[in-house]
């Protein structure tokens, strides 16, 4: 009979309509100011730097400009420190003098995150962004990018603990690798010494075997 | 200032075009480019005689960002969020197509497991545009909003699938060469499994919604006829090819990806008529939903991406490739040369839904004015993808 497809979709529509007063889960919206759905731990927005303890000596950034390079819409600018401070593993490092992101161009791909080799840069959460002021406000300076590791651990828990590892492990291999490279040294020097005191050795092949064995 | 009546009447006089110089008594009429049913920017220019439209030319460019040239003057990574820009909708298969294509050039392996996650998330994309494609159309039909809003409630579920996965909605940029950027938990799986163990139910609602409906079926069956003769020419893919009985699924005739081991159908329609193309979405869907639980059957544990890719300084060998994958609306191909150097040489795509529209003037011709709407509709076009 014509006109029954129509009355079953009004059907339908009566169903999910009443149901909606008994049903929670068809009630699929929330009222979004006062109420809000969790965001995911993945969920990425723009980029942050991290930085530990200190907000000016302890960033993580050492103004490679790999991500510089490599941001696909050019959203990134960097200018590098003349003079260096040490970094986490007490190394001395270039910092970034200006470190600026252009939010109104960057489209949060995460990239920049991809291939920073140091852990520095991260994606933010935050989305409520809207601004009074079309140009300065959306350029971000490097003082309202850097964010500190805690900030990092409440938006990434699971992800923040990786890179915390990741960094930690690292700073012992070096530590290691340093106290290894010093004990094989005075290993050397204290052989050199017993040696020069018992029977003397051509200069030369002392001198390369201590080399060597400091590298490795 | 002081203007006269003849200097507005001047103003006002339309242009003299093509169309109404040879016709004479045809209208010509621009449809678009900022009317709602046009799906974004896209402008027609019919020339109609009464309500009956007897030529048209479609008219696009509005929404043109260089994508190709872009793509050639940035690394092979960097093109890569650069391709979830192009079928909005789609982002997921956009990024599979091009990572195929640069797998191709390169001769990347995939691990196991991203390859059945590749498969996971590109029938979930079929489900999501399929889904908002069949609210898109009856909205074009005068369905206002309900079934719209139907199709989004179940759209808005996958979409926040890959929003936990890979970080965002609609830009996912998940994917890399050889492999997927992040892994998928067994939770995120799991939530996976029982969003598409239950949308067979949203399949059923919604045909008994509107699908059934009478007015839906008399406007659109007979209505912007494509022979399969015609389809075959003109190059059209996707749905719209199947829906004129002509079997040719690139999922089937590459079997790329792991889609050999995969039991399925490929539904097929008979007149090629807009009610068979509709049809062949809703259709679509129910065999993506047995890809799905299969692939969620047969997926393990294992690495999902191969650890050999650079991701910094990545230049494939000299050569050329092109990758193609049944995105949603039909074959999406990217075509690579390399000459070494950190960027391509050329970088060109193959947008199906700029295929499929070119031969919308075959369609139309005949028809009247409110079947216009309903006949692109039917196309699914994305105009990021048309204009490129």
């Amino acid at each position: 009979m014509i006109g029954t497809g129509i009355l079953k979709g009004m059907a339908v529509t009566a169903r999910n309509f009443v149901g909606s007063y008994f049903d929670k889960e068809r009630l699929i919206t929330v009222q979004y100011p006062e109420e809000r759905t969790p965001l995911p731990e993945n969920y990425r927005n723009f980029p942050i730097l991290i930085y530990d303890n200190d907000p000016q000596a302890g960033l993580r950034c050492v103004a490679c400009k790999i991500c510089e390079k490599e941001c696909p819409p050019q959203c990134i600018y960097i200018v590098k420190s003349d003079d260096k401070k040490p970094d986490y593993m007490g190394k001395p490092q270039f910092y970034p003098k200006v470190f600026d992101i252009d939010i109104s161009v960057c489209m949060s791909c995460q990239i920049c995150v991809e291939v920073c080799p140091f852990e520095a840069i991260k994606m933010d959460k935050d989305f409520e962004l809207s601004k009074r002021e079309r140009f300065d406000s959306l350029l971000l300076r490097r003082e309202q990018l850097s964010k500190s590791n805690e900030y990092y651990h409440k938006i990434h828990p699971v992800e923040a603990a990786a890179v915390d590892k990741n960094l930690a492990d690292a700073a012992a291999a070096a530590e290691a690798k340093k106290k290894a490279a010093a004990e094989a040294a005075a290993k050397v020097a204290a052989a050199k010494a017993t040696a020069a005191k018992t029977t003397p050795v051509p200069p030369a092949a002392g001198s390369s075997a201590s080399t060597s064995e400091a590298s490795s | 200032m002081n203007m006269t009546t003849e200097t507005i009447e001047a103003m006002e006089r339309p242009p003299v075009t093509m169309a109404s110089r040879l016709e004479g008594e045809l209208l010509e009429v621009s449809m678009g480019p900022q009317h709602p049913s046009t799906h974004g920017v896209f402008r027609m220019n019919v020339a109609l005689e009464g309500e009956i439209v007897r030529k048209l030319k479609p008219v696009f460019g509005y929404l043109h960002r260089n994508h190709e040239q872009i793509g050639e003057h940035t690394s092979y990574l960097g093109s890569m969020p650069y391709t979830d820009r192009l079928d909005y909708f789609c982002s997921m298969s956009n990024n599979w197509a091009y990572a195929l294509s640069v797998e191709k050039l390169a001769g990347i392996e995939v691990p196991e497991r991203a390859e059945y996650l590749r498969v996971i998330l590109a029938e979930l994309t079929r489900l999501q545009n399929h889904a908002s494609l069949l609210g898109f159309l009856l909205s074009d039909m005068g369905a206002w909003g309900t079934p719209l809003m139907y199709a989004f409630r179940e759209r808005e579920k996958i979409l926040d699938l890959f929003e936990s996965l890979s970080g965002s909605r609609m830009m996912c940029d998940y994917m890399r060469f050889g492999g997927c950027r992040l892994d998928a938990s067994d939770e995120w799986l799991a939530r996976a499994k029982q969003i598409v163990d239950r949308f067979p139910e949203f399949l059923d609602e919604f045909e008994e919604l509107i699908l059934g409906n009478e007015i839906v079926i008399g406007r659109t069956q007979n209505v912007g006829k494509i022979s399969a003769e015609l389809a075959i020419n003109s190059g059209i893919t996707g749905p719209m090819v199947r829906a004129s009985g002509v079997n040719y699924d690139i999922r089937k005739v590459d079997g790329y990806g792991f889609y050999r081991r995969f039991k399925f159908r490929i539904p097929l329609g008979e007149h090629g008529d807009t009610y068979d193309r509709l049809m062949m979405r809703a259709l679509e869907m129910h065999e993506s939903v047995s890809i799905l639980q299969q692939a969620f059957a047969q997926i393990q544990p294992g690495p999902v991406l191969n650890p050999k890719v650079k991701v910094r300084a990545f230049r494939p060998p000299v050569g050329e490739a092109y990758g193609r994958i049944e995105a949603p609306k039909g074959e999406l191909g990217f075509y690579l040369i390399s000459d070494g150097s950190p960027n391509p040489y050329r970088y060109r795509v193959r947008p199906p839904s700029f295929i499929n529209l070119t031969i919308l003037e075959d369609m139309c011709l005949g028809h009247t004015v409110a079947d216009v709407m309903v006949i692109l509709g039917s196309v699914d076009i994305v105009m990021g993808e048309v204009d490129r």
